[in-house]
């Protein structure tokens, strides 16, 4: 298990070391984080999060926020504290390195003449 | 609009789905920013509006065949009490969060048969609205089936409370399987549904969620009725005034 979990989509919290909220809304009311598809043939999208006792209602709370404007046609529940997230102070030795190597972009390369159907 | 003909008893008809799909959606609007949860809030207004949908559609039916040419606001703004058709169960004051659940649960084990058998109703209006309130209302029955599963059988003051407000409503139920000359006639017409036919559904649903909860099926032989002749409950004054004020007040107003 990392040490870092997601925080309503905003990066990631510490998973020890924080104050808890013993037996308040924290503990009755855990946070999950809520994925929508929009269509078809596209993946779920994160779109933000919210509380809810158990997965079941998290779910229907999902579709009552998120899904009301006709926004999508599948939803994932996730428990926040299920999701693993990297830690901000590995950003650069995570991140960074990519950063200067334009060649694995395709845009890169140029497309030779007369090739066709790329 | 004018070439509709006159039709009292399916104006009459039309009018009591429209009074009962209103007022529950004034009860349940009641709940905005007062909710256990800001997620709740949301969810009760969602359900909430698709009451006042139905009901618009069904208050402009009824105010086309009636032969008074009322429109739907008329009929939701200008009415007093002894005008209102709505069932007392859908009237009462939400109480809290518990009572609140149950009624929605007893509401919509009623509502789900009556919308499936309206979807073939012979009045088109009808049939149309039917055909869509049946999804919405298998929503409004989960969504009250897993509040009140969770409440009847969770902690002891949550059971406590949610058996309270099962209680209260209940005897109110009844009158929502009540037949009287208007319905014997329009379920001739195929235009109403029957309650006797409902009425087994209901009481299955009900005591299948009711049971998995572990709550108690209240007993009694009381039976509060008068809402469909338009003698209401006290509370129902102050709902209208809410309801009603701003538009007598400040009539032709718009948004």
């Amino acid at each position: 298990m990392s040490d870092y979990s997601a925080e309503g989509g905003h990066g990631a919290i510490p998973t020890s070391g924080v104050p808890s909220d013993e037996g308040g809304s924290k503990r009755s009311q855990p946070l999950w984080e809520v994925f929508v598809r929009s269509r078809r043939g596209l993946s779920h999208t994160h779109v933000g999060s919210l509380h809810a006792p158990d997965a079941h209602m998290a779910l229907r709370n999902a579709r009552d926020l998120y899904t009301r404007r006709q926004e999508g046609v599948s939803l994932w529940v996730v428990a926040a504290t299920d999701i693993v997230a990297s830690s901000p102070d590995e950003k650069d030795a995570f991140f960074d390195p990519a950063g200067d190597k334009p060649y694995r972009h395709p845009t890169f390369y140029d497309v030779p003449e007369g090739l066709t159907h790329l | 609009m004018t070439s509709v003909a006159v039709d009292t008893d399916v104006a009459a008809y039309a009018l009591r789905l429209g009074d009962d799909a209103l007022v529950l959606g004034q009860r349940l609007g009641e709940w905005a920013a007062k909710s256990p949860q800001l997620e709740e809030d949301v969810a009760l207004l969602n359900l909430s509006l698709d009451h006042l949908g139905a009901a618009r559609s069904l208050l402009t039916r009824a105010g086309e065949l009636d032969g008074t040419g009322r429109s739907e606001d008329d009929l939701a703004f200008l009415r007093d009490e002894p005008d209102w058709t709505n069932a007392l169960l859908m009237e009462l004051d939400g109480g809290d969060f518990g009572r609140t659940m149950t009624r929605q649960l007893l509401v919509a084990a009623y509502q789900l048969p009556l919308w499936q058998a309206l979807s073939s109703s012979t009045d088109e209006v009808i049939a149309g609205v039917a055909g869509k309130a049946v999804k919405e209302v298998a929503y409004h029955l989960d969504h009250a089936r897993s509040w009140v599963v969770r409440l009847g059988d969770g902690t002891e003051e949550s059971h406590r409370r949610v058996q309270a407000g099962l209680d209260e409503v209940w005897p109110y139920a009844a009158e929502l399987f009540e037949r009287d000359e208007l319905l014997e006639l329009l379920i001739a017409r195929g235009v109403a549904a029957d309650p006797a036919l409902l009425e087994p559904q209901w009481r299955e649903t009900v005591e299948d969620v009711l049971a998995e909860a572990t709550l108690t099926v209240p007993e009694t032989t009381w039976r509060p009725t008068g809402g469909r002749r338009g003698a209401h409950t006290t509370g129902f004054g102050y709902l209208l005034a809410e309801l009603q004020h701003l538009h007598r007040s400040h009539p032709g107003a718009s948004w």
